[in-house]
């Protein structure tokens, strides 16, 4: 099966407007992402009702399953004949009515997933929210989508960071109130951005324990989104409430932390503290990771970092030996660090190109991977095992990753267990 | 009645059939639907994935492609695929968007063919039924596509419809090789790519995927078949006789009444209420929550389209249930609830809880003890 290694494109030739042709797609077994079920669950008292036909609705019911909540998840099965008899909104409106109806108790909210045949036949789901909402009074709805196939206008993964907020009605406005949005991993609370926002003041659907939490949310004067993802959720919640929003995007430059942080005071009209300690900090914590790791070649990829081209600009700069990077295509918000890393013989790899199934084999004994991908195919043991940054923020972030590299250089990890669980964080039935 | 879920699981759709049945046969597969749907069948449906590696792909349907019509980019991504990868077969399968959108498979497989020289052949799924179906019919396909008759092999059995779906990867397959060949009985595995399929005496059929090949071939090349899995020391022993059959054999279970019923994979629970007859006096029904074959219905069995169905019906008839752990969920709570894991149903949930019962008697006591 190894027949041959998938090709890899030089970062200094590469065409950032396009890294690699599309084509077939492999899945690695790296679980470790999150997708709509992990993040609609984030939303206390919810229920989710997906509709979907059958092969839709597996995966989304054993991700349910195996974190251990499926009694917050059901589905109305669309057949073959359904999606020709003109049937489609009806069947949504009865099918979460009749499981709405044998539930013992009333869900607060239902978050109401329709999939890629329901926009590609133009369903009224406002028609059909409005008949269940008329129904349901005590119910709070929203539209929810499962359309991979229909990812060119907005991703779903996109589509549901705004609808997960979408139920947060505008409440009187408490100017102290500031709140993180669109994030999958619980909000990093040792991080030094917590030197200007007041701790008791700080939110996140993460510290939401009722529907009541999460629709306090709605006091919210200030909203922080740190991911690309969630970008748009953020811009939109805000504009909705009439409230602000900051983009203040997750970095491994100093510089861009810098200009996050002295835009978030200048809006709160509070003085920039001085960071050089945290910079400090996190410039001799990568110092011992460098003593520990030496030259060991190292894979950064796409799904631990939003930017893994920053981060590998980074390690380069602190005399890491960065050689591969894994990524289907460049984040915009990294071009410059792309620009700047071409000077470096670096090696990028697709994460589904079909030959991307013969894995990569290399010369070196020993490969330190930052990420699952990495690690599954490089078929390293010693690998970071984070997600998304693991929710981490600003110099603080630095100075973890730069532990958890050591840590990983330095104790394998049965790699094949790590990288089987789903939903990074979450818990799981799986042994 | 709405066929809705209020808390248990789907089975895997008829595309994971298709995938899961020719996982082991050398060729490529390529499901036309959107970038990570492969995600669901390669996590919840296939144990293989991480263990070796096979060509199973996704087309990575946009709706561009689906409004524009723009077949190419499929059959150019799959050629360009096979050009790099040299599989033995091509299988083109679909998906809801496909079907909706009327996608002419056959055209493009015979497209892919031309461009190839490789065997190419598709199965029309629609991501609207389960597994049984579409491993039904690739199966089917797969052995019209490949297989030549040359010449009768005596005394040589395909095994016709194995997958981990319904038998995991914890020795089932082995026990069943085993079990032949320790006789001095030749064992073609349908999993495995054979282009002698055709030549076999006989064909054991152990699952409902693979009734559509076992039937094609007894009507087209008189190839007899039984359905039934050797699960105890005596079904074991009734399925050795399987070379002195000259004619189709399903299980003959005659109970009229009972309140001991078994859900699952319908061949693998008809096999398993009649181990339990054979070796322990059980009385058992089975509940068909998926396709079965009529012939090889008892009196006492039920056939189920919904949940809600499904539950009131153990509510009203069952004391003693075995089923997968997520049954349990509608399952009355003074009923006897005895646990088996099934792959298809709840994926890697309960997979190392999955007994091996093949050819042992003691695994069946555990499993109602």
């Amino acid at each position: 099966m190894f027949k041959e290694n998938p090709l890899p494109v030089k970062i200094s030739q590469a065409n950032k407007a396009k890294l690699f042709d599309t084509g077939l797609e492999y899945n690695p077994p790296a679980r470790g992402g999150w997708n709509i079920v992990h993040t609609g669950m984030l939303l206390p008292e919810a229920r989710e009702i997906f509709v979907c036909p059958q092969g839709c609705l597996r995966g989304v019911i054993l991700t349910a399953a195996e974190m251990g909540t499926l009694d917050r998840l059901s589905s109305v099965v669309v057949s073959e004949e359904e999606m020709f008899d003109g049937s489609l909104e009806e069947n949504i409106a009865e099918g979460s009515a009749d499981i709405l109806d044998r539930l013992e108790k009333k869900p607060s909210a239902v978050l109401l997933y329709i999939s890629c045949i329901h926009l590609f036949t133009g369903c009224d789901i406002e028609n059909v929210l409005s008949r269940l909402r008329e129904r349901y009074p005590d119910i709070d709805f929203t539209d929810c989508y499962m359309t991979p196939t229909m990812r060119e206008e907005i991703s779903p993964d996109v589509k549901m960071r705004i609808q997960l907020y979408s139920l947060i009605k505008p409440l009187k406005e408490n100017k102290n109130i500031i709140t993180l949005v669109g994030n999958d991993m619980p909000p990093d609370t040792e991080s030094e951005i917590f030197d200007i926002i007041e701790r008791e003041n700080f939110r996140d659907i993460h510290f939401c324990n009722t529907y009541s939490d999460y629709l306090s949310l709605g006091e919210t004067s200030l909203f922080i989104t740190t991911r690309p993802s969630a970008k748009q959720s953020g811009e939109i919640l805000a504009q909705r409430l009439g409230r602000k929003h900051l983009y203040l995007p997750v970095s491994f430059n100093f510089e861009n932390i810098e200009k996050n942080y002295s835009l978030l005071c200048t809006y709160l009209g509070v003085l920039k503290p001085d960071f050089t300690p945290y910079k400090e900090k996190a410039l001799k914590a990568f110092e011992k990771a460098l003593a520990t790791i030496g030259d060991t070649p190292i894979v950064v990829d796409f799904l631990a970092v939003a930017r893994p081209f920053e981060l590998a600009h980074l390690l380069c700069e602190q005399g890491f030996n960065v050689k591969y990077v894994i990524a289907d295509a460049l984040n915009p918000e990294e071009e410059e660090s792309f620009e700047k890393l071409k000077k470096y013989d670096i090696d990028i790899y697709p994460s589904v190109n079909v030959n991307m199934i013969h894995r990569v084999q290399t010369e070196y004994n020993k490969i330190l991977s930052i990420g699952q991908k990495g690690a599954f195919y490089f078929e390293t043991d010693f690998f970071v095992n984070m997600v998304y940054e693991d929710g981490l923020y600003g110099y603080h972030a630095l100075c973890r990753l730069a532990l958890l590299m050591e840590d990983a250089f330095l104790n394998p990890k049965d790699r094949n267990k790590v990288l089987k669980y789903k939903g990074h964080f979450c818990s799981s039935c799986l042994n | 009645m709405k066929n809705t879920l209020k808390i248990i699981s789907c089975y895997s759709a008829d595309t994971a059939g298709v995938c899961s049945i020719l996982y082991e046969m050398g060729g490529m597969v390529v499901v036309h639907d959107a970038s990570g749907c492969n995600s669901t069948y390669s996590t919840h449906d296939e144990p293989r994935w991480s263990k070796y590696p096979s060509n199973i792909f996704i087309s990575a349907l946009t709706e561009r492609d689906a409004i524009m019509g723009r077949d190419e980019t499929l059959t150019d991504n799959t050629v360009k695929a096979a050009k790099e990868l040299e599989p033995r077969f091509i299988c083109l399968c679909g998906s809801p968007m496909p079907a909706l959108i009327g996608t002419d498979f056959y055209a493009l497989a015979s497209e892919i063919e031309k461009k190839t020289s490789i065997p190419t052949f598709s199965v029309a799924t629609t991501g609207t039924y389960s597994y049984i179906q579409g491993a039904g019919l690739a199966l089917k396909e797969f052995i019209i596509k490949t297989s030549v008759y040359k010449k009768r092999e005596e005394n040589t059995v395909n095994i016709l419809g194995y997958t981990p779906l319904d038998l995991y990867i914890n020795g089932q397959k082995e026990r069943i090789v085993k079990l032949f060949e320790d006789k001095g009985i030749k064992v073609n595995f349908s999993s495995e790519y054979s282009e002698n399929i055709l030549n076999a005496s006989h064909n054991l059929v152990v699952s409902q995927s693979g009734m559509e090949a076992a039937k094609y071939m007894w009507e087209n090349y008189d190839i007899p078949y039984m359905c039934a899995l050797p699960i105890g020391e005596k079904l074991s022993k009734f399925v050795l006789d399987i070379p002195n059959i000259k004619e189709p054999v399903f299980l003959e279970r005659n109970t009229a009444k009972t309140s001991f019923y078994i859900l699952g994979e319908s061949l693998f629970s008809q096999s398993l209420a009649k181990a339990l007859s054979l070796e322990e006096g059980i009385d058992a029904g089975v509940v068909y929550t998926l396709e079965k074959e009529d012939r090889a219905v008892a009196p006492c069995d039920y056939t189920t389209s919904t949940e809600e169905d499904t539950e009131n019906f153990l509510k009203e008839k069952a004391e003693n249930i075995i089923a997968d752990p997520i049954y349990k969920h509608i399952s009355p709570v003074n009923a006897k609830f005895m646990s088996l894991p099934h792959f298809a149903f709840s994926g890697r949930c309960f997979e190392h809880n999955i007994p091996n019962l093949m050819c042992d008697d003691h695994a069946l006591k555990e499993v109602i003890k």
